[in-house]
C-alpha cells in the first residue's frame, strides 16, 4: 500500500506535550514562552496569568476544582494486567510500572462521587501522564462504572477527557472498552439524566470516538486538540496541509460538534449554573461555596 | 489464469509456487513422452507440494494472516452478500450529506434455508473495498468517511423498526484520516453507532471477513455475536500504525502483528470473538464457495439461537457482553 505510507521515517512525540510542567520555581508558558511562577499557575488553576494557556491538569486537580469540597474517590484498587503479554522496545508491564512511579495511581483515569453545587454528580477524569491517557481495560472500566454510577443512584455523570486514544498494548480489549462505556451511556440516557464531557487538551483516536462524543453538553477547554485522526497522522499518511487552527476546541465549536468552550477558571461555575437548570429538584439546595479538601474514601 | 495467480502471489507462498510450477512442467513432460520414472518422480514431488503446503499454511505467522486478510482477490462485502442473499437492495446516503462507497448495506432475503435455518429478510451490510485501481479508489480502500457511518446507523434503525435482524460485514483498515471526515465529525459518527447499535432491539450478527482495523471496524461491530473468519484480523490499530508509533519505524509490521494478538484464535481466547469460521486451505479465496458455506451456516444457527430470545434478554445480554470485556484485577 505505497499510498497509504508516510514519507519521513519515525514519528516523534513532542517532548513538551509528555512532561508540560517540569519541576521547579518557574515554567516556561508554551502559549507565549514567557516565564510563569509555578505558585501564580498553580492558583490559577494551571492556566497562564499572561496569555491564557491552559496547561494540562490531573484528574485529582480537576476533582479538586469542581467539587463543593470533599468527595470520594472509586475503583482505586482496579489493576491492569497484561493479557497480550506485550512487548515493542519495552514489556508493557515495565511501561505500567514506571507509570504508577510516576503519578501514583494505578491507571490513567479516576472515578470520584461529590457534590457541585450541591447537586450529587459522579465523574471520571482521565490522566495524560499515565501512558499518554491511554484507554485500556482499567479505563474503560473506571469510566463504565463511574457512568454506571449515575443512572444507579440518580446522579448527572461527568466525564473529563484527555487521552492519546484507545491503549494499544491490550489490543482489542482496549478497543472494545468503546463498547462497554458507550452502551453504558444508553441506560443513562434513558434514565433521563445528562451526561457532560469536558474535553481537555489532548483528546483524540478511540476516546473521542465514544463516551467523548455521546454527551449531552460538550464542554472544551479553549485551545485544546479534539480529533479522531490526530493532524499528524492526517498530515503523514495522507500528505494533506492543514488549516490554522484545525481540530481545535474553537474549531470543533464552529462545526458543530462542541457546545461550549469555558475557561477553566469558570468552569465550576458554569457547570453548577447548567445542573441548576437541569437538575431542578435540587435546586433550593444551591450553595456555591468552595472549600477544595480531598477527602480519600 | 496462471499469470493473475502469479501477480497476486505472497512472498511467503513463493516457494510452495515454484514448486507447483514444476510439478506442472513434469506433468507436461509426461503427456509427451511415457516412462516409469518419470511417474514415480512426480509423485514424490506431489508429496512435497502437499508437505509444503501444509506446513506453510497450517503454521501461518500472525502477519501472514494479515497478508491473508488483505489479499486482493479476497471475497468482500458484496460478494459474501450476493452468495448469502437474494434480492440485495442496496440503499444509499446518510440523508444528512451524502452516500459512502466505502460501506454498503440494504435488504435482503438472507437464503437461511440452505444453510440449516429459515430464509428471511435482513439488513445486510459492510465495508467495502474495490478490486481495480478505479473501484479502489472509488470505495477509499474501504475507509468510511462520516456519511459511510451515518447512512449504516440509518439503514440499522430502520431494519429495527421493521423488525428485520441486522448482519455486519467487518473488513476496514480503519476509518478515513483525512481533513473532510475530521471536519464532519468522524468520530462523533463511529461514537453514535456505538451508543445506538449498543440498544438496537433486533439480533446483530457481525462478521469480520477481512481487516477489522480500530474504531473504523468497530463504527459498525457491535451486536451479539461475533464471528470472524480464520485469517482475519481484528485489533485496535494496524500493525503498521502500531509499529510506527510503538517502535518509531515502519519496519516491525511483524512484531506489531504479534504483539497485538489480532488473529481470531487470539480473540477467542481473549473473549471477545464468539466463533471462528474456516477458511479453506490457503485463504477464503483459494475457494470462495466453501467460505461462503461457512459464513452462511454460522449466521444461521446464530440468528436461531438469537431470534429464540426475549427483546428484553437480547438488549440485557448484548450489554452484559460488552462490559465483562476487559482484563484487570481489583487488587
Ligand atoms: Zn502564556
Amino acid at each position: 500500500m505505497p499510498w497509504f505510507k508516510r514519507k519521513s521515517a519515525g514519528i516523534k512525540t513532542a517532548s513538551s506535550a509528555r512532561n508540560e510542567v517540569p519541576d521547579g520555581q518557574w515554567v516556561k508558558c508554551p502559549g507565549c514562552s514567557e516565564t510563569v511562577n509555578r505558585r501564580e499557575l498553580e492558583k490559577q488553576r494551571m492556566v497562564c496569568p499572561k496569555c491564557d494557556y491552559h496547561f494540562k491538569m490531573s484528574s485529582t486537580g480537576y476533582f479538586e476544582l469542581l467539587f463543593d469540597g470533599k468527595y470520594e474517590l472509586f475503583d482505586t484498587n482496579l489493576q491492569a494486567l497484561d493479557p497480550l503479554e506485550f512487548t515493542d522496545r519495552k514489556a508493557y508491564t515495565d511501561r505500567l510500572e514506571a507509570a504508577r512511579a510516576k503519578t501514583g495511581q494505578m491507571d490513567a483515569a479516576q472515578a470520584a462521587v461529590g457534590e457541585m453545587g450541591g447537586h450529587p454528580i459522579s465523574i471520571s477524569a482521565m490522566d495524560f501522564s499515565f501512558i499518554g491517557g491511554s484507554m485500556g481495560s482499567v479505563v474503560g472500566e473506571i469510566v463504565a462504572r463511574s457512568i454506571r454510577r449515575g443512572y444507579e443512584r440518580g446522579m448527572p455523570v461527568m466525564v473529563i477527557t484527555q487521552s492519546g486514544g484507545a491503549r494499544m498494548m491490550e489490543g482489542a480489549l482496549s478497543l472494545m472498552q468503546m463498547a462497554k462505556t458507550s452502551a453504558h451511556l444508553t441506560k443513562l440516557s434513558e434514565a433521563g439524566l445528562p451526561f457532560f464531557v469536558l474535553l481537555t487538551n489532548p483528546t483524540t483516536g478511540g476516546v473521542t470516538a465514544s463516551f467523548a462524543m455521546l454527551g449531552d453538553v460538550h464542554i472544551a477547554e479553549p485551545g485544546a486538540l479534539i480529533a479522531f485522526a490526530g493532524p499528524r497522522v492526517i498530515r503523514e499518511t495522507m500528505g494533506q496541509d492543514l488549516p490554522e487552527g484545525f481540530q481545535t476546541s474553537e474549531f470543533l465549536k464552529e462545526g458543530g460538534f462542541v457546545d461550549l468552550i469555558i475557561d477553566r477558571r469558570t468552569l465550576r461555575e458554569e457547570v453548577i449554573h447548567l445542573l441548576d437548570l437541569l437538575m431542578e429538584k435540587d435546586s433550593t439546595k444551591t450553595k456555591t461555596k468552595r472549600k477544595p479538601k480531598k477527602q480519600k474514601a | 489464469m496462471q499469470q493473475k495467480k502469479k501477480a497476486h502471489l505472497l512472498d511467503f507462498e513463493r516457494p510452495l509456487f515454484e514448486l507447483e510450477e514444476k510439478l506442472e512442467e513434469m506433468r507436461l513432460i509426461r503427456n509427451e513422452e511415457e516412462g516409469e520414472d518419470l511417474a514415480s518422480s512426480i509423485s514424490a514431488l506431489e508429496e512435497r507440494v502437499s508437505d509444503l503446503r501444509t506446513s506453510i499454511y497450517q503454521n501461518l505467522t500472525r502477519w501472514q494472516r494479515v497478508l491473508i486478510a488483505r489479499h486482493p482477490d479476497r471475497p468482500y462485502s458484496l460478494d459474501h452478500i450476493e452468495a448469502l442473499t437474494e434480492g440485495f437492495v442496496e440503499l444509499h446516503g446518510d440523508r444528512l450529506f451524502g452516500d459512502d462507497p466505502a460501506i454498503v448495506g440494504g435488504f435482503a432475503k438472507f437464503k437461511g434455508s440452505r444453510y440449516g435455518s429459515k430464509d428471511q429478510t435482513v439488513m445486510i451490510l459492510g465495508h467495502q473495498k474495490g478490486r481495480d485501481t478505479m473501484s479502489r479508489k472509488y470505495r477509499r480502500f474501504g475507509m468510511p468517511n462520516p456519511e459511510g457511518y451515518r447512512k449504516a446507523i440509518r439503514l440499522m434503525k430502520m431494519a429495527a423498526r421493521f423488525g428485520k435482524p441486522i448482519i455486519t460485514l467487518l473488513d476496514t483498515p480503519g476509518a478515513f484520516p483525512g481533513q473532510e471526515a475530521e471536519e464532519r465529525g468522524q468520530a462523533q459518527a463511529i461514537a453514535m453507532n456505538l451508543f445506538e447499535m449498543a440498544r438496537l432491539p433486533v439480533p446483530i450478527i457481525v462478521v469480520v471477513i477481512g481487516e477489522g482495523a480500530s474504531g473504523g471496524a468497530l463504527g459498525i461491530g457491535v451486536g451479539d455475536r461475533m464471528l470472524m473468519l480464520e485469517n482475519a484480523w481484528y485489533s485496535v490499530i494496524s500493525p503498521e500504525n502500531c509499529s510506527a508509533i510503538l517502535w518509531r519505524s515502519w519496519d516491525y509490521k511483524e512484531e506489531a502483528a504479534r504483539a497485538l494478538k489480532l488473529t481470531a484464535p487470539d480473540l477467542i481466547s481473549l473473549g471477545i470473538v464468539d466463533e471462528v469460521i474456516g477458511e479453506p486451505m490457503g485463504g477464503a479465496h483459494r475457494d470462495p464457495d466453501v467460505t461462503f458455506e461457512g459464513v452462511g451456516r454460522a449466521i444461521a444457527s446464530n440468528l436461531t439461537e438469537l431470534q429464540k430470545l426475549s427483546t428484553e434478554d437480547l438488549l440485557t445480554a448484548r450489554i452484559n457482553n460488552f462490559d465483562s470485556m476487559g482484563a484487570f484485577k481489583e487488587a
